[in-house]
């Protein structure tokens, strides 16, 4: 079997007295998207968070690559690999695509010994990338305040791969688009995942995991009963499974024993 | 592969295509240019002959200029990392005071007292930025308030020492100071010299300087202004530190995400901030050879209007240095116009508020055309 880049051991989270997980074990396969879905207050946040080194697991093991890692804070996640898009995205609206794309990783360039940015290198790329990922832009130095939100997601996660995420963890990036930019989405997600890369898509939308997702892991209140793998179950037991578990023995059979 | 990404702009029917004239048009600086272009025809035609396009005339409004450009470079840059410094026209009262007490009351040579001096101020533009990011209050209040605390230091300061609020001497203290003539100097004086008795510039006909150019050389104050404007239009555009610049500003909290050390960038700029007050505070101790604590007043808002003239956004993140000298240029051409023109000198005060206001308007359409903001 081919090993995880990254496996969630029994990864438990308390804050104070509010048991946010309890004991969540997970494993991230390399080229798969990987679907966290679950009610509001579930605990996907605070599970991906404990994934990209905002919050330490009160308990559990993070096994990266084989090895054990603990990561202390975001920037040694990114080091490693682990990048995140948030729901905010991280994108300033005033500034070119180009000068966000490369925003904290500026390209340089040295002219008489001193260094300057290298507009030249940072515009190609943009444009390159963002050209892999079916975005046309008018120009490297158009504003990210006038790009429509499915198009800022897709610059944030084109940034993301291309400053090597092996990881790509999404928080609901769906969440407020429209059908077409939904759609768009879903297509990018899918591009990079057909890259290697591993992709943690958070959702609240059935429709939306079973149109990319490879395997699903269903939260609820800080607990997971396993792993679907896709085709074995119907987005009608998923959606069950979000609302509580209600049907859980029923269930058991389809998510393939891996609970 | 680079083919391909020149075609891009043709696959999508919605991207409209833009003409490379209204693409070099849309730029943060267009409102100054079109005010500059303005002020220019206006004066042109009002002032023509009054010596205002002469060669002394020319210094006249370039040195006035050149005082507004230095203090707005610095707010300039501050302001597009997200910030504001009230206290530039007192750091600029500090700075002289500083300077001509630790030359004529201490003794120190010129060039000992101009190094102290910008030590001094450029540390205290540190404590501006080092209390505003630890703090976490707006910066225009917490310069406010260091507004009036070096406006009062300064005055007692001066009083303390000397018992009187202007000290001078400077002059006389400075003579052949090399640093000194670094501010108060001035260059090209053989250029001028030369121009004078080709009959290229007027001399003077009559008195101690009679056969001398009406124009003596460039004054360093010009050179200076024009060294800052280059040198931080080229690190905001062209750096990496200006792109850390911008995003400070825009978002810091998406800038630090991203990894950009926001609390140094934004400190560095308050820094620089009090560097520009200091320049113009010691240039401006050499030419009256005297400094006077109640020197610099008002300079903030000059500074501020200049940069908002110039295209910048007053909320951070957007703006442009370029931008900030023409809104410099426009403010010194203004108002030593109106007095060639033999205007009531009370009207400049309504000339510049109409500009401001007609600046603002344009300068916030087109950027609204450039970012997408609703
Ligand atoms: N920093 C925190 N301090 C205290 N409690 C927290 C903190 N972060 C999360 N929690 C709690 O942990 C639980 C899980 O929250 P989390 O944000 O992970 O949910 P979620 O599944 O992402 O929900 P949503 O779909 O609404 O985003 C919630 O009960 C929440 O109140
Ligand atoms: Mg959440």
């Amino acid at each position: 079997m081919v090993e995880p880049i990254i496996r969630m051991k029994n990864i438990e989270k308390h804050f104070g007295l509010v048991i946010a997980l309890a004991g969540v074990s997970v494993d991230i396969m390399a080229g798969e998207c990987h679907c966290l879905l679950g009610d509001n207050g579930a605990g996907k946040s605070t599970f991906i968070k404990t994934m990209s080194g905002v919050h330490k697991p009160s308990k559990g093991e993070i096994i990266f690559s084989g090895e054990a890692m603990k990561f202390e804070r975001p920037r040694d996640a990114i080091a490693a690999g682990v990048a995140t898009v948030y729901q905010d995205l991280a994108m300033i609206p005033l500034m070119s695509v180009s000068r966000n794309f490369f925003m904290g990783n500026e390209p340089i360039k040295k002219f008489a010994g001193i260094s300057f940015f290298d507009h030249e290198y940072a515009n190609r790329v943009t444009m390159q990338e963002m050209k892999k990922m079916g975005i046309n832009l008018r120009g490297p130095d158009q504003a990210v305040g006038t790009l429509s939100g499915g198009e800022r997601q897709t610059v944030a996660i084109a940034r993301a791969v291309h400053f090597g995420a092996k990881v790509l963890i999404l928080d609901e990036p769906t969440s407020a688009l429209g059908v077409r930019q939904t759609s768009n989405v879903l297509a990018t997600i899918d591009k990079v995942r057909n890259q290697g890369i591993a992709v943690v898509f958070i959702t609240h939308n059935v429709r939306h995991a079973m149109a990319v997702g490879d395997r699903f892991t269903v939260l609820n209140r800080g607990k997971t009963l396993g792993t679907a793998i896709r085709g074995e179950i119907t987005p009608e037991e998923l959606q069950d499974l979000m609302a509580g578990g209600q049907e859980l023995a029923s269930l058991e059979g389809s998510l393939g024993g891996t609970v | 592969m680079s083919n391909n990404v020149g075609n891009a702009v043709d696959d999508d029917e919605r991207v409209k295509g833009m003409s490379p004239l209204r693409k070099a048009m849309i730029r943060p600086e267009l409102g100054a240019i079109c005010g500059t272009i303005l002020v220019f025809v206006f004066f042109f035609l009002t002032a023509r002959d009054s010596g205002m396009f002469g060669a002394a005339g020319v210094l006249n409004w370039t040195l006035v200029s050149a005082q507004f450009a230095i203090i707005a470079v610095g707010a300039c840059m501050l302001m597009i990392a997200g910030e504001f410094d009230l206290s530039v026209g007192s750091m600029i009262g500090f700075a002289g005071i500083i300077l001509a007490l630790l030359t004529i009351s201490v003794g120190l040579p010129t060039w000992l007292a101009i190094i102290i001096t910008f030590i001094v101020c450029i540390g205290l533009g540190a404590v501006n930025g080092w209390l505003v990011i630890k703090t976490g209050l707006p910066s225009f209040i917490v310069t406010l308030a260091t507004l009036f605390i070096l406006r009062g230091l300064t005055i007692f300061a001066a009083i303390a020492t000397t018992r009187k609020t202007i000290i001078g001497g400077m002059r006389e203290a400075s003579e052949g100071d090399w640093l000194a003539g670094l501010f108060g100097g001035k260059i090209f004086k053989g250029f001028f010299q030369w121009l004078g008795d080709a009959g290229m510039i007027d001399v003077f006909s009559r008195g101690v300087k009679k056969g001398m150019p009406v124009v003596e050389g460039i004054p360093m104050l010009i050179v200076w202004a024009l060294g800052l404007i280059i040198i931080a239009h080229i690190v905001l555009t062209k750096t990496r530190f200006g792109n850390w610049i911008f995003a400070s500003g825009g978002d810091a909290q998406a800038a630090r995400y991203a990894g950009v050390p926001v609390n140094r960038t934004k400190i560095l700029m308050f820094m620089f901030t009090a560097f520009c007050a200091t320049v113009f505070a010691v240039c401006q101790v050499m030419e009256f050879g005297s400094a006077g604590a109640d020197r610099g007043i008002l300079k903030e808002f000059e500074a501020i209007i200049s940069v908002v003239i110039g295209g910048a956004l007053l909320t951070g993140g957007y703006g442009s240095v370029i931008g900030a000298a023409l809104g410099a240029l426009i403010f010194g051409v203004v108002q030593q116009g109106l007095f060639f023109a033999g205007v009531e000198s009370s009207l400049f005060r309504v000339f510049l508020g109409i500009l401001l206001l007609l600046a603002v308007i344009l300068n916030t359409y087109i950027r609204r055309m450039i970012t997408g903001e609703k």
